[in-house]
């Protein structure tokens, strides 16, 4: 499982607050998502490019982390020029190409790219374990947060008992294929992974109550409010300001 | 089968999000604080087995296991898929922020509901044809159910989606079938090296 953080790069929205960003991430989507004219549209991916930029991740780990949601958006390429009703354009085969259809397909790409790039600078500026810790302050349950924190840690862990479990298996000349004997002994490493997750949460959570779990996590570095984020804040305001009144100029 | 950022509208996407938060309260609500190291590390093992592909001719399916998930999870479904979801998109940029609630709706209520309906036959006590076929059962619907969702989602979109949301659900048809053939087997070998698992002691 090829799973890096990119956090390691000191860039200007490394030092911005995380639960500053969280916010400013989840208004900028929900602004986008509800928006739908194009110019609005391609303007938000403009400035979640350049956002990205000042953050300093190479080209290449953009472009691949931006694979994900482009196959969805491919697939619905395949569909929605055809299928959406309005004035036709030019015909592939027998199927017309309409005009309304095209602009729905290019809306939709420019919304889940711009998004995403939105969400990349966020997760490539913020380790995994500090966004759980901001999204606790956020108020979100508790409960939950410490099953993010939980889930996180054990993924690696888990992952490479499956590692092992599937070297077992090769050394012991196991070849895939389309039959009955493969899915069974992949229904077995999914077994034998619950059995190994359920015995291994017995003994950590003995070992955390033996040392005196009491239910918190504690950080040693602490959240505040400086200037960079007071800045941030409200160019947030104002790009979402201005992508509204366009989007609101451009109904009525 | 992830949603992107982007496709769906605004209301479905609200929609979406509230059911999920009323079923993930409920699930937490279930949840003992002393259960949640239990919980992450069973939600780790199953984000880890739901990444492995399986070879269906010359292509690849990968597992979902919401089938599995609800049989032994019920409710403490929603929250764990939750998670795993919030997880894929940080990591793998697999769905996104705004489509986390859908998305989860799509794959635990199916959960949820392959565990009233077929829960009561997957147990260490019930005769082993029962077992196998509700087990079965358990793992094709979920499956089943998930791509129906899924489909809806995009169809209550716009009419032009139905194509679209037609193939997808068309898709998830063999992968029903494997995962049915593997929710059963997995079971039974559950069945057999550690049958108080199924009958939920620990969970």
């Amino acid at each position: 499982m090829a799973v890096e953080e990119l956090t390691n790069i000191n860039s200007l929205i490394n030092r911005i607050d995380p639960r500053v960003k969280i916010i400013e991430v989840f208004f900028f989507s929900i602004v986008v998502a509800v928006s739908n004219s194009l110019p609005v549209l391609l303007s938000a991916l403009i400035i979640s490019l350049g956002i990205i930029l000042t953050a300093g991740i190479p080209a290449r780990e953009i472009f691949r982390r931006l694979v994900p949601v482009n196959i969805m958006i491919i697939f619905l390429w395949f569909f929605l020029p055809f299928t959406t009703e309005g004035k036709s354009l030019f015909n592939i085969g027998s199927l017309a190409v309409t005009h309304e259809g095209l602009i729905y397909a290019c809306r939709i790409s420019i919304k889940s790219n711009a998004m995403m790039l939105m969400l990349i600078s966020l997760i490539a500026s913020t380790p995994i374990f500090t966004l759980g810790h901001a999204i606790l302050e956020l108020k979100m349950p508790k409960k939950l947060v410490h099953l993010f924190f939980f889930t996180y840690r054990y993924i690696h862990v888990m992952d490479k008992e499956y590692v092992r479990l599937i070297n077992a298996i090769k050394m012991r000349g196991f070849r895939p294929g389309t039959n009955l004997h493969t899915y069974r002994t992949f229904a077995y490493i999914v077994g034998m992974l619950l059995i190994k997750s359920f015995d291994r949460m017995q003994r950590v959570r003995n070992a955390m109550l033996c040392r005196g779990f009491k239910g918190n996590f504690y950080t040693i570095r602490n959240f505040s409010f400086k200037k960079i984020d007071a800045i941030s804040v409200a160019l947030m305001i104002v790009i979402i300001m201005l992508l509204g009144i366009m989007e609101w100029t451009e109904i009525t | 089968m992830h949603i992107s950022e982007g496709v769906l509208s605004p209301a479905i996407l609200t929609g979406g999000a509230a059911l999920t938060a009323i079923g993930v309260g409920i699930g937490l609500k279930c949840i003992d604080y002393e259960e949640i190291p239990y919980m992450g590390i069973l939600t780790a093992g199953f984000f880890v087995a739901s990444l492995i592909h399986l070879p269906v001719g010359p292509s690849s399916v990968h597992l979902i296991l919401n089938g599995m998930l609800g049989l032994i999870l019920g409710w403490k479904a929603f929250p764990a898929i939750l998670v795993g979801l919030a997880l894929q998109a940080l990591l793998f940029q697999f769905g996104g922020i705004t489509t986390l609630g859908i998305n989860t709706l799509n794959m635990a209520l199916p959960a949820v509901t392959c565990y009233y309906l077929f829960g009561w036959g997957v147990k260490k006590s019930s005769g082993r044809l029962v077992f196998i076929i509700t087990a079965f059962a358990a793992g094709c619907c979920a499956v089943l159910f998930a791509g129906i969702l899924v489909g809806l989602s995009l169809y209550l979109n716009g009419k032009a989606f139905l194509p679209a949301a037609k193939l997808l659900v068309a898709v998830h048809l063999p992968v029903m079938l494997i995962e049915g053939i593997l929710t059963a087997t997995c079971a039974l070998f559950l069945r057999k090296v550690r049958p108080d698992i199924l009958d939920g002691l620990y969970v």
